[in-house]
């Protein structure tokens, strides 16, 4: 496939919105996600490591 | 015994499992991105125009696969809860529990890319079609079983009431895959069979097989990150645990 011209490619034919719609959900909930993920578990190591601060205290 | 089955079972512990997941998960990152670079390019720049879909059909890059996986996941999810239930095995729930959320989630893309590729091609964002209601019933399982372990406290009997309900919910999946074939649709039949040969042209199947092991390589990166989360969670009264906030 052969593109012409940038605003040629953003257009998709004139599906831009659905074309564009589902790539970006998709590329959304997938930086989403492991940012949720990766927060899960900082936020526990977190409360872990300050109940192991005041069991020494 | 001997020494195969020892070195087998040893990751079936959390203490063994979680280093074990933390060296694995950039390597998957690695693949998810490599994966999704080459799917992208045959997405957007190898593969040609569809002779009556236009440029529409590209939706197809992120529909199939996300159907995909959203029938992958909950069987994988259903086995984990059923070893889980038969073994009595603690990882076996967790590996259960860090799954359904990502099931749910490409079950919710996997509706939402068929709604707006529904809009232009059939005229209608939403039908109750054999196909469609099948996959949002699939949908509400991942829901339901996050709400059933949720509401309970102890998380050894959520295991195990949620792997009933996962295991009772096995039985949506041939009706989604087979229900093109079952009920007269408007979803259009299986892109991929394993009885023919496929009926599109060669890059666009390799586009959409690229993008399916884009979309696996990240669902078991993002799983284990999330199981990491878990086992910390659910373990935190162990020495290990102690051991590891101290590092």
């Amino acid at each position: 496939m052969i593109w012409n011209s940038p605003a040629d490619f953003f257009a998709m034919g004139g599906y831009a919105f659905y074309v564009w719609g589902s790539f970006g959900a998709c590329a959304l909930a997938m930086i989403v996600e492991p940012w949720l993920a990766t927060h899960r578990r900082t936020t526990i190591l977190n409360s872990l490591s300050k109940l192991n601060q005041d069991n020494n205290e | 015994m001997n020494n195969r089955l020892i070195n087998w079972f040893r990751y079936a512990s959390p203490q063994s499992f979680y280093p074990l997941a933390g060296r694995m998960i950039p390597w998957f990152w690695a693949f998810t991105a490599v994966f999704g670079l080459i799917g992208l390019w045959i997405s957007f720049f190898a593969a040609p125009t569809d002779a009556t879909q236009g440029e529409g059909y590209r939706i197809i890059f992120v529909h199939v696969p996300t159907s995909w996986m959203s029938m992958f996941i909950y069987l994988i999810m259903a086995f984990w809860a059923g070893l889980g239930l038969a073994l009595n095995a603690r990882l076996s729930g967790m590996m259960a529990q860090a799954l359904a959320p990502t099931g749910a989630l490409m079950a919710f893309l996997s509706l939402l890319t068929g709604a707006l590729w529904g809009k232009p091609m059939w005229g209608a964002w939403w039908v109750w079609d054999a196909r469609l209601t099948s996959e949002l019933i699939l949908f509400f399982l991942y829901i339901g079983f996050i709400a059933l372990q949720a509401a309970i406290d102890d998380p050894r009997r959520a295991d195990k009431a949620g792997a009933i309900l996962a295991l009772v919910g096995v039985v949506n999946i041939p009706i989604i895959y087979f229900s093109v074939k079952w009920w007269n649709t408007l979803h259009q039949g299986a892109s991929v069979s394993l009885t023919k040969a496929p009926a599109m042209a060669q890059t666009m199947l390799w586009g959409m097989l690229i993008m399916a092991l884009f979309f696996w390589m990240y669902t078991i990166a993002v799983a284990l990150t999330r199981v990491r989360a878990i086992i910390l969670e659910r373990e935190s009264h162990t020495e290990w645990v102690k051991e590891e906030v101290r590092l």
